[in-house]
């Protein structure tokens, strides 16, 4: 490997690193939960982005071979990173109106409604013929 | 051809994560990937009824553009607010976004591009389906955010869903 591709592995390798600490930092560090999923929904993405690039160039230099595995990767986490996000958040508002937690919903208090009539999915089940129900066939 | 291929973005699809799990283009993997691309559509034609048609070509390509380029200013905006920011001067809000999307599969994307980029976390969508539910973790005004994400995203979604 020589020295060019070394020094863009390794800056890739510390800033994939340094994002997904800060990731998790923020996960410790910020007030309830739904101020902590930021942390990992973003902070993490570009940190392992980082990490998958290094493993490519990496592997290109080294070995002289394209690999397409990362891209895959950052594929999945694409598609997985909202999902369990919103999932958490649905818990978590679901555990507060129950009064399972102390918590509050967040810092910036409950969740507004969305309109007179109807309430959010989490608290009423989805209404069919509208584009939240799945149900409709 | 409608017959032997339903959906052939998903057909393509298929045959394309294929070939980048084989990580090889060899003869063998694509006629394996083909194969899944002729039959798993077929046999899963009634999970998607009535899905909606998609423009790929340049509107998908603007918009996956623009939200990848977002992610990476979401990143810094982030970890700045994460490493540098007190947690008493967080100006966190509720956002009530009203959505014109009115396909399951659009909202989706809606919500799944929310998630990614700077400082919002979609959480819920209303049982009518009229408006999603996203919380943000810093802004000053919530009435410009809520217009960021329906002129920037919404917008550029609803001719990609044409």
């Amino acid at each position: 490997m020589n020295v060019v591709a070394e020094v863009i592995v390794t800056a890739l390798l510390l800033l994939g690193a340094g994002f997904v600490l800060i990731g998790s930092w923020g996960l410790v560090r910020l007030p309830t939960t739904m101020e902590r999923l930021h942390g990992p929904t973003k902070a993490t993405t570009l940190g392992l982005g980082a990490l998958l690039l290094a493993s490519v160039t990496c592997f290109y230099a080294r070995f002289g071979m394209g690999t397409a595995h990362e891209l895959l990767i950052s594929l999945f986490l694409f598609i997985t990173a909202p999902i369990s996000a919103n999932m958490i958040a649905k818990v978590h508002l679901h555990r507060v109106r129950i009064g399972a937690i102390a918590e509050p919903d967040s810092i910036a208090g409950a969740p507004p409604r969305p309109s007179d009539d109807a309430d959010w999915a989490t608290f009423e089940a989805p209404r069919r013929h509208t584009p939240s129900s799945t149900a409709n066939t | 051809m409608r017959y032997l291929l339903p959906h052939p973005a998903l057909s393509a699809m298929l045959l394309i994560v294929w070939v980048l799990m084989a990580n090889t283009v060899s003869a063998g993997v694509v006629v394996m990937g083909a194969l899944f691309a002729v039959v798993l559509p077929k046999f899963t034609q009634p999970f998607w009824p009535d899905r909606p048609r998609m423009r790929f070509g340049r509107t998908l390509l603007s918009y996956l553009a623009i939200v990848l380029f977002d992610i990476v200013v979401a990143n810094f905006q982030v970890a700045w607010l994460i490493l540098f920011r007190r947690n008493r001067d967080l100006r966190a809000h509720w956002l009530v976004v009203p959505i014109d999307l009115t396909t399951p599969e659009a909202i989706t994307m809606l919500a799944g591009t929310i998630s990614l980029t700077p400082g919002t976390v979609s959480s819920d969508v209303s049982a009518d389906g009229r408006h999603l539910l996203v919380h943000a973790l810093d802004v000053a005004d919530p009435a410009r955010e809520i217009a960021r994400i329906k002129t920037r995203y919404e917008a550029r979604l609803q001719r990609v869903f044409a």
